[in-house]
Parts: C-alpha cells; sequence; structure tokens
C-alpha cells in the first residue's frame, strides 16, 4: 500500500504545474521559509546558492514525514516499514534517472556529494587504466574537487595531469581542449559549469572531441544542475556528477550517474554491508550495480530529500527560470560596474547566475563582512578554485551568485551594499 | 553602520592604506610566515632581536584591512619591546579580541601596555575576523621560536 507520502510524491508534478504557466518569483520565494529572515536587523538578501542553496518546505516535508513515519534500513527488512523506506529511497533514484535523462536507474550511484562521485571515478574505473605517462586531461577552471582526485592518482601511478588554460575572460575553447589531447590522454573531467567564474563549458564539443580520441569523459555538473536541463544520453557522456545540495535538496547526497557497462566493469570503491551478495572468509561475490557501489547503510533521508527536490524543480519551468536568472545576471553585471572601480572577475560569453568582483583598495573579506552587516550574504574568498584565482592574479573575489528565489530587489540591495562598501572604506 | 565603524575605524583605514614597517628585514635574527587557508591572507614577520629586546620589526604579505591594519600596528606597538613585555601585549590582545564585550576584564596595565590597539576591540563582535587580528600575533609567537621552517596556520 502506498503511504500518504508517496502518493502525494507522485503528485507532485500534477500540483506545482502551474507554475510552469509563468515564472511567479514571489509564489516561489514563499516556498523557502529560511528567506524570509531579518540579518543583521535587515531583510535577507541570499546570493550564497552557488555554495549551498537554500531548502523548500516540500524537501523539509518529504524529509520530516520518512523520520516520522516511513523510517527503517533499505533493503533488509521484510517487515512494512523497511518496505516503505526502500521504495522511497529507490523512488528518489528513479527520479534522479529522469530528471538527467538516464534510462536506467542501475546507472544511478548514490554518493555524498560531487566529491565522492570524483573520487569514485578516479580510484575504481581511471586508476587500474593508469600507465606512467598516461595523461588526465582537466580544464583551468576546475573546483578543488576536480584537481586533488586526479593529482592522488596520478601520483599513485606516475601519470600526469595536463590542464587546458583558460582565456582572460575565464572561458575555455573546445579547440584548445581538443589542442591537449594525445595518444596518451587516457580520461578528461571538466566542469559544465564553473563554479568560481559562472562559465558554461561548451561541453558537447569537448565531448565530441574526447569521443573522437577514444578518450572517457567525466562530468562535474554540481553548479550545472540547479539551472538547465541535462540529458546524459544526449551528451553520450561516461559519467555525470551532481550534489543535492546545491539544487535545493539536503547536504551530504548526491549522485554519480556512469553508463552500466563501465560501472559494471569496475571494481567496488569501498566494502561492507550492502554491496555484497555472498561472503565467506574465503571469498566474496560483490552486488549487483549500483548497490556494488553503496557500502553499508546508505544517506536515507538525504536520497528522499533529493527526490523531493527534484519534484520541486520539475515544477519550475527551466527556459523561464534561466531567463529570469539571465536578467538578475545582466543587471547585477551592469549596475555593479556602473558604480566605477569594480572589476567583475569572469566574463566568459555564455555564463550562469554567479557574478565574481573585486572592489579596488576593499579586500573581498572585508567586502564579505560589510554586506553580511547590510543583510546580504556572498561568499567571500577563493572558492576552493585557487589555480582560478591565481590565473586572474587576486587573492581572493567576492561572488554573488543567484538562484530561484533572487528577485530584481535582491540586486538592489546587493548594489546598495557594495556602495556602503566603499563609503567605509573611502 | 554605526557597528561596522567600531570594526573598521580610521585608525585602522590608515593603517591599511599606508602599512608601517612593511617589507622584509634583511638583518632578521627570526622569521616567521602565517598563512590563513580560509580567506588566504599571508604574513611574514621579520625580528631583529638581541640580547631578549626587540630591536626591529617588519612585516610583509596581503590580506584584509584587518589583518594588514593589525600587523602594520604590531610592528609600531612591539618595536623597541622587551620581549616580555611583548608577550604581556600579546596575552592582552588576545583577550581583547576574542572576549565577550561584557566579560572584558583589561586592569589599567593592560590598557597601558595596548595603548593605540584597543581600537581592535569592536573586532571581538565580529567573530568570523578574530582570526584575521591574530594572524599575525601567532605569526610572531612562531617567529620567537624559530619555527621558521612551517607556515603558522590559525586553523587547527
Amino acid at each position: 500500500m502506498l503511504t500518504a507520502h508517496e502518493r502525494a510524491e507522485g503528485g507532485a508534478l500534477d500540483s506545482k504545474s502551474d507554475r510552469r504557466a509563468t515564472f511567479d518569483v514571489a509564489a516561489i520565494r514563499a516556498d523557502f521559509p529560511a528567506l524570509d529572515q531579518e540579518v543583521h536587523g535587515k531583510p535577507l538578501v541570499y546570493l550564497d546558492s552557488a555554495a549551498s542553496a537554500q531548502k523548500p518546505r516540500a524537501v523539509i516535508a518529504a524529509m520530516d514525514s520518512l523520520y516520522l513515519h516511513d523510517y527503517a534500513n533499505v533493503h533488509r527488512g521484510v517487515h512494512e516499514l523497511s518496505q516503505r523506506a526502500t521504495r522511497r529511497y529507490e523512488g528518489a533514484r528513479d527520479r534522479v534517472r529522469d530528471f538527467i535523462g538516464a534510462g536506467d536507474s542501475r546507472e544511478i550511484v548514490f554518493v555524498r556529494g560531487t566529491t565522492e562521485a570524483v573520487n569514485l571515478v578516479a580510484q575504481s574505473f581511471v586508476r587500474p587504466r593508469l600507465q606512467p605517462g598516461d595523461e588526465i586531461l582537466i580544464t583551468g577552471l576546475e573546483h578543488h574537487s576536480n584537481i586533488v582526485p586526479w593529482q592522488l592518482v596520478a601520483e599513485a601511478t606516475g601519470a600526469k595531469l595536463v590542464v587546458v588554460a583558460i582565456d582572460e575572460h575565464g572561458a575555455v575553447s573546445a579547440d584548445e581542449f581538443a589542442a591537449k589531447i594525445t595518444e596518451r590522454t587516457r580520461f578528461a573531467s571538466f566542469a559544465h559549469i564553473s563554479n568560481s567564474l559562472g562559465t558554461v563549458l561548451p561541453i558537447e564539443a569537448m565531448i565530441a572531441h574526447a569521443k573522437k580520441a577514444g578518450v572517457s569523459v567525466m562530468i562535474d555538473g554540481a553548479q550545472a544542475v540547479p539551472h538547465r536541463h541535462v540529458d546524459v544520453r544526449a551528451l553520450d557522456v561516461d559519467f555525470y556528477a551532481f550534489s543535492s545540495h546545491k539544487m535545493y535538496g539536503p547536504s551530504g547526497i548526491g549522485a554519480l550517474y556512469g553508463k552500466a557497462s563501465h560501472l559494471e566493469a569496475m571494481p567496488p570503491y569501498q566494502g561492507g554491508g550492502e554491496m555484497i551478495t555472498k561472503v565467506s572468509f574465503e571469498e566474496t561475490v560483490y552486488n549487483d550495480i549500483p548497490h556494488k557501489f553503496e557500502a553499508g547503510t546508505p544517506n536515507i533521508g538525504g536520497a528522499i530529500g533529493l527526490g523531493a527536490a527534484i519534484d520541486y524543480l520539475n515544477g519550475i519551468d527551466f527556459d523561464q527560470l534561466a531567463a529570469h536568472e539571465e536578467s538578475l545576471l545582466a543587471a547585477a553585471t551592469t549596475q555593479l560596474v556602473d558604480l566605477g572601480g569594480i572589476t567583475v572577475v569572469g566574463t566568459a560569453p555564455e555564463k550562469a547566475a554567479v557574478v565574481g568582483f573585486v572592489i579596488d583598495g576593499v579586500h573581498p573579506h572585508d567586502v564579505g563582512t560589510i554586506l553580511d552587516r547590510e543583510g546580504v550574504a556572498v561568499r567571500a574568498g577563493h572558492h576552493c578554485a585557487q589555480p582560478v584565482m591565481d590565473h586572474f592574479k587576486v587573492p581572493a573575489t567576492v561572488r554573488a551568485s543567484f538562484g530561484c528565489y533572487n528577485t530584481m530587489d535582491d540586486v538592489v540591495r546587493l548594489v546598495a551594499a557594495v556602495e556602503v562598501c566603499r563609503e567605509v572604506f573611502r | 553602520m554605526s557597528d561596522l565603524r567600531d570594526l573598521y575605524q580610521e585608525v585602522i583605514l590608515d593603517h591599511n592604506r599606508q602599512p608601517r614597517n612593511f617589507g622584509p628585514l634583511e638583518t632578521a635574527s627570526h622569521k616567521a610566515d602565517g598563512y590563513n587557508p580560509l580567506c588566504g591572507d599571508r604574513v611574514t614577520v621579520y625580528l631583529q632581536i638581541q640580547d631578549d629586546r626587540i630591536d626591529d620589526v617588519r612585516f610583509d604579505g596581503a590580506g584584509c584591512a584587518i589583518s594588514t591594519a593589525s600587523a602594520s600596528m604590531l610592528t609600531d606597538v612591539l618595536k623597541g619591546r622587551s620581549l616580555e613585555e611583548a608577550r604581556a601585549v600579546f596575552d592582552a590582545f588576545s583577550r581583547l579580541v576574542t572576549a565577550d564585550s561584557t566579560e572584558l576584564n583589561l586592569s589599567d596595565a593592560d590598557r597601558e601596555l595596548l595603548g593605540k590597539l584597543l581600537v581592535f576591540q569592536g573586532v571581538c563582535e565580529f567573530p568570523a575576523r578574530v582570526k584575521c587580528a591574530t594572524l599575525v600575533w601567532h605569526t610572531w609567537s612562531a617567529a620567537l621560536s624559530q619555527e621558521t621552517d612551517a607556515p603558522v596556520s590559525t586553523e587547527e
């Protein structure tokens, strides 16, 4: 029998269908209780969604209802609660499959987040294929989580990390990428969208170049999935990873898509319960994919929260969302530049809703404090992308990032708060 | 705005714009590097110490206004002090920037030792910024023990 919540989850699309007609940002804001508060005596303006996004009531309610009614361990019990928890957990996997256009739920591995997904692929798929002198290809705008796991396997095998340079706008050229592919290239991994600059990479062309050379590809989609539709089969990508917490779901959970043929051929990443079918002291038979990669009791509540976040996003028209975020990005960029004495860092032609900037004579860390006192939450720092900061010769930037709930009023408040910074430092 | 002025006082902004004793000290007998990986602030403290007295002290590096002003004012305040006095200033400064304002308990002697460093009292209202003010002091302390090989960090 379906629980009340399972029925609600099944019907989520219908109940949200009115959101598709027009992009109603006021209605969306009302879904996010945390936005409705004052910080330092001023209404909160949350411009740090690229670090982590706020959560809609539907996500909080889905996790609540699990713990209030349906919680038990998954894939183990014959009892009713375990059956319900398992149905909801596997239901979330099916939602992830549909959300990114995968054909088969077995190709969806639940992980802690994008970072764990990259480490899994690096250790389990790439490392066994590497010989000394082999090359792994990344780009100059990667997050540390798409650099360090490759350095670890390179160090262990004698392989080399090869980096495709970014240009002065923070863009990556598919031709430059193609030029770096050699007969020693064994794997390529790059972001769909840069976390620090907002640059959208030409991933279709980059994947095509890699395919032509027989090189498998992983995409770090952490910054992409909250903003645009992803279709892993249309991309014909080997691996695609993202985190739940940047797409309005809970933290500590994410998903790795991998082609079934790859996942089946890969050795397990971690050992334990859940990932086996038979264990004796002489021999262990591993479970089928994806469970082979999910050792131990998984993040059940997290997965169900992620499923609810997908339902929520499915109720939003992504084309309208993209147009809305683009208008916020354009307004924020223009108004900041018009103030004078401000440099926008990252001006690639195609960008997601991220503005990185520095104010002449004011360190980003001081800007972060002053904006916070004005009620405006931004990230100030190196954004776990120190090589990008080095490229632009800045120690850090201020990053304002927009999500589905941000408004033109938020842009006005950001610009006013930046003026306060300049007043303090006059 | 008023609480921002408690943090960004004119003296602090002035030391940020024109840091004193900035640049390497060729004759340094002690030296240490400090680094805050969270915000990327870097500072190097150079000391010329003779007979337990700080004859000269300089710094270089790059950081936010609070860390730059703190470093600049450290050099101003410590130059010519005995090591014993300097340690007492460090102790009083640590209490100044970390104490809740209601429990701050500084003696007249502490206040005299701190002198113009008292402008950093506003930092305790901004917990995220305490490390900016203390980075250079931990680096100075490390330089005393000549721990010059490994960079000092305010992160455990």
